[in-house]
């Protein structure tokens, strides 16, 4: 009863900011009607649904109308949105994305929901709920799920080229030479003659299943291309993050690790960046054309539901700095500052992040909730499925994570890096192009 | 023939003409009745065309003066977007590749659509093979997109297994930058040749029979035709297909939005997508707007020029 009364002069105060500010939505301060939320997630509808639906039951007033929109939609459709006010009330947002939609004045804060309702914001894993803090210092989101990195890999591909799982959950990398992680990689390859590899004789023009899988040209990010290996050589995207004003892609130890990566395509053990547009990196997977993939915890459900591919997950390599390392992504829910209905979506995000919703988001085993119990469930729920997702906790656990990369003009940065990127990795430039390209990325910040 | 040229290329004729057509004062007045009637019925057009086409463009210009991110109030900056444009590297390259574009699509669907239209004239008179070329043009254009996409996909695709069942490599249609804006081009010249054909065909049968029947008589080849007589009759209609073709072509989007995005680097970043990208995807509406603005004037040339030089308002017909 104390949280709701909270949760009202809550709202109250955000209503009166609202209007303060010329709003001009007539504001609802009684947290009740139909309020929208969105998400991308086709796998993760189920879930919400039934926390929508938990939701009404313990607050008859208000009604949840959920809508899922693919992700190559989502961004236009929603920008589109606050600007024709069709934009709904509570949505599922990134960090690639929010910077620019706060700095916009397009989301509400929930620095007074936090306050009044006295959120204890230690129960997420460490760091999540800091990504929501925005350079103005105001809260525009409250955690929901995470992520990190590991490697899929075809359990049968794996014996047949006489690894063993232990073999590959142990792996290392350096830039020089790619230590243990090539030369499996290398060993995985097989050409069509059924030649390795790492055998002479070789043919790297006609090969039949890649050591490692190729989604894309990654571009700035490359959160589960190379971020995992380029963070264990000390390298970071930006001078400091959250925030950054500086990348750093003219930074040798980075252009070093690229160079590596793209030899991979050379050396014919890693397929060519242009047979990548079309079919899916994890579908070509499925097919077996590829032993290793890199990717991330969301795409757990999609690795293991291949028919007749026994899938594995083992924890990225160690690299030089003796560690493994992964990115550390978290999304939340944020509220649209043009929302007709604010204490009704405090509410709604309020319950999103709280254990009741993030319990039945773990029981389903699709994502890692934020809170670190409903995670641990999560853990559990996957396992009750066959999958041991321990290769994606480890990370969390040993405190090998770091965050994405949150800076402003995040677009227009992947605007630059991705032709070149795409250049290096098609062999058209050398690592060292980029260097102009960061001149060209840092320009923007000036 | 030969006074129907002379006539043609007599320019007092043709300047007196313009004069005469044009009224004079009193004339106006006494058709003023007629006026409220007219603009009666452009009224409603009128009101689509001043809210979907005046008021945008206009704005449009304004906005390519300012930075504008769409949240927020635009700023205006005067010339800089322009000037930004001219040391820009990806604007030129679009340009280029554009420019690509369009040549490959126009050349080969105005060549095709012109031999299935005498094919049509000729030959293949039944209505049902007539509307059958016609099938491609009634799918829509994403789908056509994604149906060749996945066609012509390299690991998956069915044009990709016959070639390598044949012995040969395999081609990234869409993935290699060689490969990706001549497979666009192609790809639309199969939806579009059908319709433009249509249209040529329908210049073709306002071609009178006699003409045909007087050159027979004279003993002309089927060739010398087609040259003399066939092409310069077609010619008023020939070029209101390349206009209209040739700006559809330049607005090339839909099928790169939906399969290459613009890749790989750089290859099929066109124009449109271009704008589309610094417009929806960076938030910087104020150089997309002078992009377009730019893309305006050259469209609005392209269409000027052809139509002085291959003087389509005229015919030899008269």
């Amino acid at each position: 009863m104390k949280k709701s009364i909270g949760a009202i002069a809550a709202a109250a105060a955000i209503a009166v900011s609202l209007s303060a500010c010329g709003g001009s939505a007539p504001a609802s301060t009684e947290a009740k009607g139909e309020i929208n939320y969105w998400l991308w997630d086709a796998n993760q509808l189920p879930a919400y649904q039934q926390c929508a639906t938990d939701f009404t039951k313990a607050n008859p007033d208000i009604k949840v109308k959920i809508t899922q929109r693919g992700w190559d939609d989502y961004w236009t459709t929603l920008t589109n949105g606050f600007v024709a006010g069709t934009a709904p009330d509570v949505f599922t947002d990134h960090l690639a994305k929010y910077p620019e939609f706060a700095s916009k004045k397009q989301l509400l804060s929930l620095d007074d929901a936090v306050k009044n309702d006295k959120l204890d914001l230690n129960i997420y894993n460490k760091g999540l709920a800091d990504l929501w803090v925005a350079e103005d210092g105001k809260r525009y989101g409250l955690p929901k799920d995470w992520d990190t990195v590991a490697m899929f890999y075809n359990k049968k591909l794996i014996t047949d080229a006489g690894y063993t799982e232990e073999q590959l959950k142990n792996l290392d990398w350096n830039p020089s030479d790619g230590g243990s992680y090539e030369k499996a990689i290398a060993h995985l390859t097989v050409d069509k003659n059924g030649k390795r590899g790492d055998e002479s004789g070789f043919d790297k023009n006609k090969v039949a299943v890649y050591g490692l899988g190729l989604e894309d040209g990654s571009a700035g990010m490359g959160q589960t291309q190379w971020s995992f290996l380029t963070a264990t050589t000390g390298w970071t995207h930006t001078d400091k993050n959250p925030w950054g004003k500086e990348f750093k892609y003219d930074d040798p130890k980075f252009q070093e690790t690229i160079a590596w990566w793209a030899g991979l395509v050379e050396k014919g053990y890693m397929p060519k960046l242009e047979t990548t547009v079309g079919t899916e990196i994890q579908d070509s997977f499925g097919a077996g054309k590829a032993a290793i993939n890199t990717s991330g915890s969301w795409m757990i459900g999609q690795y293991t539901s291949y028919k007749g591919v026994e899938t594995g997950i083992a924890p990225t390599p160690k690299g030089p700095n003796g560690k493994r390392a992964s990115m550390f992504n978290g999304l939340a829910d944020s509220i649209w500052a043009g929302t007709k209905n604010p204490a009704a979506s405090v509410k709604w995000v309020e319950y999103l992040a709280s254990a009741k919703c993030q319990d039945v988001v773990a029981s389903k085993g699709v994502v890692f909730p934020a809170i670190t119990t409903s995670s641990e469930k999560a853990a559990e729920a996957f396992k009750a499925k066959g999958t041991d997702v321990s290769a994606f906790t480890t990370h969390v656990k040993d405190g090998t994570t770091f965050l994405f990369p949150i800076a402003d003009k995040a677009a227009k940065v992947e605007g630059i890096m991705k032709p070149a990127m795409d250049a290096v990795l098609s062999g058209k430039k050398p690592a060292s192009s980029l260097t102009e390209a960061n001149n060209q990325v840092n320009a923007l910040f000036k | 023939m030969t006074t129907l040229t002379k006539q043609q290329q007599d320019p007092a004729a043709r300047v007196r003409r313009p004069k005469a057509a044009k009224p004079d004062r009193k004339s106006f007045i006494h058709r003023s009745g007629d006026l409220k009637v007219a603009l009666f019925f452009i009224f409603p057009a009128m009101i689509g065309f001043v809210a979907f086409y005046l008021v945008p463009t206009i704005r449009g210009v304004y906005l390519s003066f300012t930075e504008y991110s769409i949240l927020g109030d635009p700023t205006w900056i005067g010339i800089k977007n322009y000037t930004a444009m001219l040391g820009d590297e990806l604007f030129w390259n679009a340009m280029a590749v554009t420019v690509q574009y369009v040549g490959l699509n126009i050349g080969f669907q105005t060549v095709i659509a012109l031999g299935l239209a005498l094919l049509m004239h000729r030959v293949a008179k039944s209505t049902f093979i007539r509307g059958a070329l016609l099938l491609p043009f009634l799918v829509a254009n994403v789908i056509v997109a994604l149906l060749w996409f996945w066609m012509l996909d390299y690991q998956l695709g069915i044009v990709n297994e016959i070639i390598s069942w044949m012995g040969l490599p395999r081609i990234a249609f869409f993935g290699s930058e060689q490969w990706a804006i001549p497979t666009i081009a192609a790809v639309n010249v199969w939806r579009h040749m059908g319709y433009t054909a249509l249209l040529i065909f329908a210049g073709l049968q306002s071609i009178p029979n006699h003409v045909y029947e007087v050159a027979s008589l004279d003993g002309s080849s089927p060739t010398r035709t087609f040259w003399s007589i066939t092409m310069p009759l077609l010619r008023p209609v020939m070029v209101l297909v390349l206009v209209v073709t040739v700006i559809g072509s330049f607005q090339v989007f839909d099928t790169v939005a939906v399969t290459t995005a613009g890749g790989p680097i750089n290859a099929s970043r066109v124009i449109q997508m271009y704008i589309y990208q610094k417009a929806f995807g960076e938030s910087d509406f104020g150089y997309a707007s002078a992009l377009s603005v730019i893309l305006f004037v050259i469209l609005a040339l392209v269409a000027f020029v052809q139509m002085k030089f291959l003087k389509g308002n005229e015919s030899d017909l008269d």
